[in-house]
């Protein structure tokens, strides 16, 4: 995991300072991706800090949660910051931007509506670079053991000795 | 202590697999002084070994080999590479299975006479009925350790079980209770009971389960008449001039070919492997494959009629703790052709955790309507519904010759698509499942699709005649005098029940008919 936090180095006021927010909840500087607050941030080394901050939009508009903060859509992007997906990715982003630009905005990342959003997704939905994406964050998202918690799934339990005196039985709704 | 015989010694039967037919054929014939080489295609995994985490137990012990998928059925299309989910390890899918040891129903060893002709459907009567196979039931039920027979008390009900049980009584169902379960409710065979960890699928860590792994494998070592080679693919049965099978020739742990010569060969490969086997085993004699002058080896495959439905309530269910499939519904199980469909079904609790729920609630499906489901994903409940399907002769397993494992082999490919009585009987059971739930004050239910197979079934089937089927009534190639076939790939019909038990209870019946005939030296 090489997300950083604002704890490791340097502070949040500072990376705050070396960024750019581009679109609700995420911000890039040379060289990283981080979230607007700077709770968290990652380096991308082979795609542009711009082209994660998209994949990571994306990331959430495919399977939007709003409990789960970005930083764990950015986990799941990460694989993505590799030489054998820059120039898919490369692509991917500028088919993104350039439907972002049919509908008046800027690039993907300003379009602020999520409506609008998803009606570029759905038409891109049988693309190679969306079903990548998407068939990707499926254990790249919802196998992060740091997910499970927010969804209340509780994870292994054999070290715990099972549930058998911890509540396999214990609502009391029905 | 495990014995070990030598390569060429032709008086060992060979069993290829250890699940719930080879593991269980092999120690029954090792118990009665047969010496036995039983050839698994996976490693060893116990206990100790098995993770309490969906993906990683998946990698660590399913069968990942090479195969392909056609016809109209889901899962070819959201899962192409992955036909069935089955288990590559000692003890097979034994592993994973979720315990439910149901006995066959009377009219479903005769669902031709029963039934009548459907269209479009190979059905043919088994050549045995219930009451023949009862003894063979209570021996195997007393092997496993069934709950709700020989006295062994039920399992107690989870949070999923609740909700589903006062589902069925607001349904006026009758017969709904934990299921005849092979997880042990009290301590028994040197194996605890249940601590309800919630992780049945990806093998019981607390052994509270039957397994073969664990279980008869073990017992049949400490015989010193049985040998389990693991990491041991076989590739190829030998057969003679006469046309008897000599052996079998495999690919060991360092992937060096063997051959073991045998007097007898068992094949156990669960039921995509072991058509796959024969057929690859073709030779100038037999150009079709072993045992197939029928050509029936492969075809008739059947997965069971299966779907789910998950529902969501105001509040937490929490359904991941617990025994995975404690809670079953018999009512829906009978044949009442008024329903639209022949055949029935089981309703039996399921539950998946958050990565597994991800990928097979609604596969490829994205976008906030999913997301809503996987938000509520605490406050699920659900179950799984398997129903007896039709077989047909076009959803087979043939060889993929554009497709090849890692010993050079074709693959093979799984071809199925629903029967219309699958998909009326279905649609049935999403509609009771959904009215079941909706009773409860569900406020969503999601009808979600079959997922790769766990129930594979059909494709080398039992027949009276050697013209309608590959086996006779014991599991003996009508072809092959010393060729068996002994797990859920014998089966002339699915019925609506799991299939282990009855797996488990054909293998025992096997093992008396072989030893038998192995001393009166007719084979």
């Amino acid at each position: 995991m090489e997300t950083i936090t604002s704890s490791k180095g340097i502070s949040r006021r500072e990376l705050l300072k070396r960024c750019m927010v581009v679109g609700a909840g995420l911000a890039v500087g040379t060289g990283f991706v981080a979230g607007s607050t700077a709770a968290w941030a990652m380096e991308t080394k082979h795609v542009t800090p711009k082209e994660m901050a998209t994949l990571i939009r994306m990331a959430r508009d495919v399977y939007p949660h709003n409990h789960i903060p970005d930083e764990y859509y950015a986990r799941a992007m990460k694989g993505y910051d590799s030489a054998d997906s820059k120039s898919s990715v490369a692509e991917g982003v500028q088919i993104l931007n350039k439907l972002a630009q049919e509908k008046g905005y800027t690039d993907y990342l300003s379009a602020s509506w999520e409506d609008d959003r998803i009606e570029m997704l759905k038409s891109i939905e049988d693309s190679s670079f969306f079903q990548t994406v998407r068939g990707n964050l499926i254990t790249g998202l919802y196998n992060q053991k740091e997910v499970w918690p927010l969804f209340g799934y509780e994870g292994e339990s054999y070290s715990k000795g099972g549930y058998i005196n911890r509540g396999y039985n214990d609502i009391n709704w029905v | 202590m495990s014995a070990k015989f030598d390569l060429n010694d032709n008086g060992v039967v060979v069993v290829i697999g250890s699940g719930a037919g080879g593991g269980v054929l092999s120690n029954e014939l090792a118990q009665k002084g047969i010496k036995v080489v039983c050839l698994e295609a996976g490693g060893r995994h116990l206990p100790q070994d098995y993770q309490n985490d969906e993906w990683a137990s998946f990698g660590q012990i399913s069968w990942l080999d090479a195969r392909t998928t056609s016809g109209d059925w889901r899962v070819s299309k959201d899962f192409s590479g992955l036909p069935s989910w089955i288990v590559k390890a000692v003890g097979g899918s034994t592993t994973h299975w979720a315990g439910a040891s149901l006995r066959f129903q009377e009219h479903e060893f005769k669902v031709k006479t029963v039934y009548g002709d459907v269209a479009g459907a190979s059905l043919l009567d088994w050549p045995i009925g219930l009451s023949e196979m009862e003894p063979w039931y209570a021996k195997a039920e007393k092997n496993l350790g069934v709950t709700r027979t020989n006295g062994i008390p039920g399992l107690p009900g989870n949070n999923n079980y609740k909700v589903f049980e006062a589902g069925a009584k607001n349904l006026g169902y009758k017969n709904v209770h934990t299921g005849r379960m092979a997880i042990n409710s009290e301590p028994r065979d040197g194996r605890t009971n249940c601590q309800q960890a919630g992780f049945c699928f990806q093998g019981c860590k607390f052994g509270a389960k039957w397994s073969s792994a664990y279980s008869d494998i073990p017992k049949g070592e400490a015989t010193g008449n049985l040998e389990v080679r693991t990491h041991a693919q076989v590739l190829k049965i030998e057969h003679d001039a006469k046309g008897k099978v000599t052996g079998v020739i495999y690919a060991d742990k360092d992937g060096n070919q063997q051959m073991q010569k045998a007097r007898i060969v068992a094949v156990a490969g669960n039921s995509i492997e072991s058509p796959r086997l024969l057929l690859n085993s073709a030779s100038s004699m037999f150009p079709d494959g072993l045992a197939n002058s029928s050509g029936q080896v492969g075809k008739n495959y059947m997965r069971h009629m299966t779907a789910s439905m998950y529902a969501v309530f105001p509040k937490p269910v929490r359904f991941w703790r617990g025994t995975t499939m404690a809670g079953i519904i018999t009512d829906e199980s009978i044949h009442d052709p008024s329903r639209g469909f022949v055949g029935g079904y089981e309703l039996e609790t399921l539950a998946l955790g958050v990565p597994f729920m991800a990928a097979f609630l609604d596969p490829g499906a994205w976008g906030r309507s999913f997301t809503s489901a996987m938000d509520m994903y605490e406050n699920m409940a659900g179950l799984w519904i398997v129903g007896e399907d039709m077989p047909q002769e076009t959803n087979a397993v043939t060889l993929n010759n554009d497709v090849k494992d890692q010993y050079g082999l074709p693959a093979p490919n799984v071809h199925f698509s629903d029967h219309p009585n699958d998909i009326a009987m279905r649609n049935h059971a999403w509609g009771q499942a959904k009215k079941l739930y909706d009773s409860v004050g569900a406020t969503r239910t999601y009808p979600t699709p079959p997922y790769p197979s766990t129930h594979n079934l059909g494709t080398n089937r039992m027949s009276a005649k050697p013209r309608d089927g590959v086996v006779n009534k014991w599991g003996q190639t009508h072809d092959i005098d010393n060729l068996f076939v002994s797990d859920g790939s014998q089966f002339t019909t699915g019925a609506a029940e799991n299939p282990t038990l009855t797996i488990v209870a054909l293998a025992m019946r096997q093992a008396d008919y072989i030893a038998k005939e192995m001393a009166a030296r007719t084979i």
